[in-house]
């Protein structure tokens, strides 16, 4: 191992314009990490203060109406602004041209082009904010949207200019994947974080845009009162819901495949085990990709649609638990005889497995027709929602950040914070939104501002609970950002991976490998090698 | 890598060869196209959904638009996507003057056709006959005949806008063709320009006859 600083790409070239006008896919995803990294900050802070206000019924710390904002600022700022850009562009962009073999993305300037839209989009949002944000919940319904004086049009001008942050980095990957693959790297070869990105593309593609004239027919709604949406001029309330879920419903697993994706590496890596189900996997991506777009109405069973429609929908949700469930069992098998290092990626990496399988099954729930009418719009879709959104993605965004950190900057964090953080953030995790089941099964309904008397004891375990949530979060943060000053220097290749990225060096050279890789063993081939690590390749 | 491809116009670091480059752009272009497909889907959507539940008021608003302008419009638009194949085949024989002199006339076309649709949102503007609470026009029949006309406006807009923006990417690329930019070796943007003026043509060959010609 060399002491000399090498020229990598963190360093060279030097300076913050350097940085700016970057076309280097890593420095890319970094930039959304930090940009990303800090709405999640912003997001979870508004989550600590709807949690503390739910300490106590009635009149607590804030007025119903900062409430409603504060809700909705969290609820937007995380799904907008943190989770859909949070693995594909940070992860995906560091990671998936050297998971190929690949110089760059194919178009670096887009790439970055897709960053200074985001930050345009954030930009939007935070005038939002400042002009005392919107009050709408995240979904911005009509006809409510169209008559709160609150600041609707900054947050869904911020949320359309977003779409197009994501349409971009879809279409980049889409590209990139066809056409940049190294000598020798056939499709049935690819990492299947590489596949997963490919399925989340596709859904990027295609349900953005629909989002984009949605927002835009919203914002000519309200500015203009066109009467689309606004049932007194013959419009319609219900199209803006078929409008926006049409997006949404699919945007919930561009959350998901890409921490799917990743959970795949993790399984496979850590148990040092060749990964079961390559091609099942593989195509499960797509299957859920390709049933996402069939499943909107589910959100709308109690919105007036028909009963046969509902049925229908209700039956095609169920269908998404197939290919689910396939990933699932597959994972399972891969652990199964595996010989399972219990390193922080792979602690979050088993976290997924079994917070997402809760959060997958309690969805069942709420697919059937008539649970649903007992359960919508009550505290146990807030927890199945988290459980797959905050239990799901962003513990599988933990694990990758924990597994490419090396990568990213050569150095390694502090193993035994680590965990401390794990413990926190799994445990406080599960008392938070847990306790929301229950709630929400005995009938508390969400977004609501005060609650009878009978609910405040499960209201404060769940606040206790997201309080430790927010302590493992800081501890993250701390050991995280110590590392980059303190860290030990990482090897190339810490955990004895098989994909390209850890073939070069960490932090890598500025065009990611000295000469083009040509792939010819698996990338999951562990049976075939030593199990004995050596650090550096 | 050979000499040849290094030293190939506009072969960006990162591609090994041009034939790489080029087959990337495209591709990247047509999932453009897909994403503005779906853009548009949900206004086609929802003019769907209106016309379905008012069929007799889009019948009727229908007439007050100027068929016949529709029609100019048409023909001016399809002999800008022939002057536009041209433009390309030009390039692709190496023919510079040839390019320029297409995607100019392409970009007259262009022009062309927003004057026409200037003189009918004007009119359609002077007689009130106007997107949601902005409708004042009385003598149409049937429910809610604002809604035909903010569906016809947005549709019709975000089009012009699209027009807009091809004009834009017309003109940089006319810039670039009379300095000498491309040539028969590497034209891919003036080839990707082409497939999106295509896209915005065919666009107005839906909204021709679902606007104008209803019935």
């Amino acid at each position: 191992m060399e002491t000399a600083i090498k020229n990598n790409y963190l360093n060279s070239p030097r300076g913050i314009l350097s940085w700016l006008t970057t076309l280097d896919h890593k420095r890319i995803g970094i930039l959304y990490l930090a940009s990303v990294m800090f709405s999640f900050l912003l997001g979870g802070i508004f989550a600590l203060l709807i949690r503390i206000k739910l300490l106590v019924p009635g009149e607590f710390l804030m007025s119903a109406e900062a409430y409603n904002r504060v809700f909705t600022l969290h609820g937007a700022i995380m799904i907008f602004l943190f989770i859909i850009p949070s693995i594909p562009a940070t992860l995906g962009n560091f990671a998936l041209p050297m998971m190929i073999g690949a110089r760059d993305v194919a178009f670096p300037r887009l790439n970055l082009a897709s960053w200074y839209i985001y930050v345009a989009g954030a930009v939007f949002a935070v005038y939002s904010m400042v002009q005392g944000g919107a009050d709408t919940g995240w979904t911005f319904y009509t006809p409510y949207s169209t008559m709160t004086t609150s600041s609707v049009i900054s947050m869904t001008l911020g949320a359309f200019i977003l779409g197009f942050s994501s349409i971009f980095t879809g279409l980049n990957f889409i590209v990139t994947i066809h056409k940049l693959r190294a000598p020798g790297l056939t499709w049935f070869k690819l990492p299947l974080f590489v596949w997963a990105l490919y399925a989340t593309a596709i859904i990027q593609i295609l349900a953005t845009p629909v989002l984009g004239i949605t927002l835009l027919l919203l914002i000519l709604e309200r500015a203009f009162s066109i009467g689309v949406f606004n049932p007194a001029m013959g419009g319609d309330p219900v199209l803006y819901q078929h409008f926006f879920w049409f997006y949404s419903h699919p945007a919930v697993y561009i959350m998901i495949l890409p921490a799917m994706g990743i959970v795949s590496e993790l399984v496979s890596v850590f148990s040092h085990k060749k990964i079961f189900g390559y091609k099942a996997i593989a195509f499960s991506s797509f299957g859920i990709a390709f049933i996402s777009f069939l499943v909107w109405g589910h959100h709308m069973f109690t919105s007036g649609q028909s009963d046969l429609a509902s049925m229908i929908f209700s039956f095609l949700t169920f269908l998404v638990a197939i290919p689910s469930g396939i990933k699932v069992f597959n994972w399972l098998a891969t652990l199964y005889k595996g010989s399972i290092s219990f390193e922080t990626p792979m602690l979050y990496g088993l976290s997924f497995l079994f917070l997402f399988t809760v959060g997958g099954l309690t969805g069942m729930f709420l697919g059937a027709l008539a649970t649903d009418v007992h359960l919508h719009d009550t505290y146990f879709i807030v927890a199945h929602f988290h459980y797959v959104m905050f239990g799901g993605t962003v513990m599988a965004f933990f694990g990758g950040l924990h597994y490419w950190w090396p990568k990213i900057w050569g150095k390694i964090y502090n193993k035994t914070w680590a965990l401390v953080a794990w413990l926190f953030t799994f445990v406080g995790f599960n008392i938070t939104f847990f306790t929301q089941f229950i709630l929400g099964s005995r009938g508390m309904p969400r977004r609501y501002y005060s609650y009878p008397a009978k609910y405040e004891g499960l209201h404060e375990i769940s606040t206790i609970g997201s309080i430790v949530l927010g302590v493992g979060m800081l501890i993250m943060a701390i050991y995280l950002i110590a590392s980059l000053f303190r860290g030990r220097s990482a090897p190339a290749n810490p955990w004895n991976a098989l994909t390209l990225e850890w073939q070069t060096d960490s932090p890598p050279p500025t065009a990611n490998f000295a000469a083009t890789p040509v792939v010819t063993g698996g990338f999951y081939d562990y049976d075939k090698v030593s199990p004995n690590p050596k650090g550096d390749s | 890598m050979n000499d040849h491809s290094i030293n190939h116009p506009g072969l960006a670091h990162h591609f090994s060869t041009p034939q790489q480059q080029k087959e990337s752009a495209k591709l990247g272009l047509w999932i453009f196209l897909v994403t503005e497909v779906l853009l548009f889907g949900g206004l086609f959507v929802a003019y769907g959904v209106f016309r379905a539940w008012n069929p007799e008021m889009f019948y009727n608003a229908h007439r007050s638009l100027n068929v016949f302008l529709g029609a100019l419009n048409t023909v001016i638009l399809i002999s800008s996507s022939v002057t536009m194949a041209l433009a390309i085949r030009s390039i692709q024989l190496d023919d510079q003057p040839k390019t320029v002199r297409f995607l100019i006339a392409t970009i007259i076309l262009a022009a062309a056709f927003l004057v026409v649709k200037y003189f009918e949102y004007n009119h359609k503007i002077h007689l009130g006959q106007l997107p949601g609470k902005f409708y004042t026009f009385r003598g149409i029949e049937g429910t809610n005949p604002h809604l035909f006309f903010t569906i016809y406006f947005a549709m019709t807009g975000l089009h012009a806008l699209h027009i807009i923006g091809g004009m834009s990417v017309l003109i940089w690329l006319t810039l670039k063709t009379s300095r000498g930019r491309f040539s028969a070796e590497y034209y891919t943007p003036v080839e990707l320009a082409g497939l999106y003026w295509h896209f915005v043509d065919l666009v107005w060959i839906y909204l021709f006859p679902l606007l104008y010609l209803i019935g």
